[in-house]
């Protein structure tokens, strides 16, 4: 089996790449334009990864509908993130509210 | 303000951690759960679980190898869809190069999607306290622990439970995602950074190797960047 290939490449690209730049780190001055544009990685990131989670669940097209509960459960994960400002709550709210929508669409099965 | 002690600053660490475990319980244990029906053994899981700890991109493995994929094709996605790290790691360089190579090699093992998160907005406070690395340090342990504890669980009781796939526990990662994006949302620049990394995300989804993940980053960034500078003059 190459499952010990696999695993041993897939942790060495992931270390090869979380740390080098710690590695060098104090070595290197940053142009303060990139220190300004490092600000927008999280949100930039974390969006990218999101939307098509949300909007293509099941990776083949986009669903732009009432019966996508993985989108209904986003919008109101957003709508709890942004009046609570709450991590915890918005995590608890957005899957009630996927798992509600879910039953009932009564595709729960 | 109060004072900082390494044992606060890691406790806050493990502590602020939390919702995001929360929301990466049910992702573990579906990895787990599923891990076995595609091809890897027990120990494979565990050990993936161990010595990669990336849970988008051992997904990502998981769902080639069920479909046939080779492993050199599955190494080189998984290099693609963790290059976001190196972001991330650039992003905290500021912040850890004052540290020793016996800390910054942990850190960076243990640099995940939510321990970048809480690490970044601990390290953007304005306070200078001299052990945020402990509070970093201490989200890291806690998502390493309970990610190989969640695997474990998919991989003994997930078993047992038929269909738990198709549940759509998936969805956690999501909306933990979304409860972390929110609180950026307080100026146009950030507006026009999501705004651009959704919808060039959308439209690079299909291309190989989850390369558009990275592109939309970018984008993201430079649309930041550029409405910064338009609003700036």
């Amino acid at each position: 089996m190459n499952e010990i290939y696999l695993i041993i490449g897939m942790a060495l690209v992931t270390i090869l790449i979380r740390y080098p730049m710690f590695a060098l780190a104090g070595q290197v001055e940053f142009p303060p334009f990139l220190a300004r544009a490092l600000r927008y990685v999280p949100p930039a990131v974390l969006t990218a990864i999101i939307v098509p989670a949300v909007l293509m669940p099941h990776g083949t097209n986009i669903e732009l509908s009432y019966t996508n509960a993985y989108l209904i459960g986003a919008l109101v994960a957003a709508g709890v993130g942004w009046f609570s400002q709450n991590l915890l709550l918005t995590i608890v709210v957005g899957m009630a509210a996927f798992f509600g929508w879910q039953l009932l669409l009564g595709t729960l099965n | 303000m109060t004072k900082t002690t390494i044992k606060s600053e890691f406790i806050a660490g493990v502590k602020d951690t939390t919702p995001l475990i929360i929301g990466a319980i049910p992702f573990g244990i579906i990895f787990g759960s599923l891990a076995m029906n595609s091809g890897l053994s027990f120990w494979g899981a565990l050990a993936m679980s161990a010595f990669v700890f990336a849970g988008s991109s051992q997904f990502i493995a998981i769902t080639l190898l069920a479909a046939g994929t080779s492993w050199p094709m599955i190494v080189l996605t998984t290099f693609v869809v963790n290059l976001r790290h190196l972001l991330y790691a650039t992003t905290l360089v500021p912040y850890v190069k004052h540290l020793s190579q016996s800390w910054k090699i942990p850190l960076a093992f243990w640099l995940t999607d939510e321990a970048f998160a809480v690490a970044i907005n601990r390290y953007y406070q304005p306070d200078n306290s001299p052990y945020k690395h402990w509070y970093f340090l201490g989200s890291a342990i806690f998502m390493y622990l309970n990610w190989q504890f969640c695997t474990l669980l998919g991989l003994t009781l997930g078993q047992m439970i038929p269909n738990l796939a198709t549940w759509g526990l998936d969805f956690a990662m999501p909306v933990t995602f979304i409860g972390m994006v929110m609180p950026y949302l307080k100026n146009k620049p950030m507006w026009a950074t999501v705004i651009v990394a959704g919808g060039v995300a959308l439209l690079t989804f299909t291309l190989p190797h989850k390369l558009g993940l990275m592109l939309a980053a970018f984008a993201g960034i430079g649309a930041g960047m550029l409405t910064e500078t338009i609003e700036q003059q």
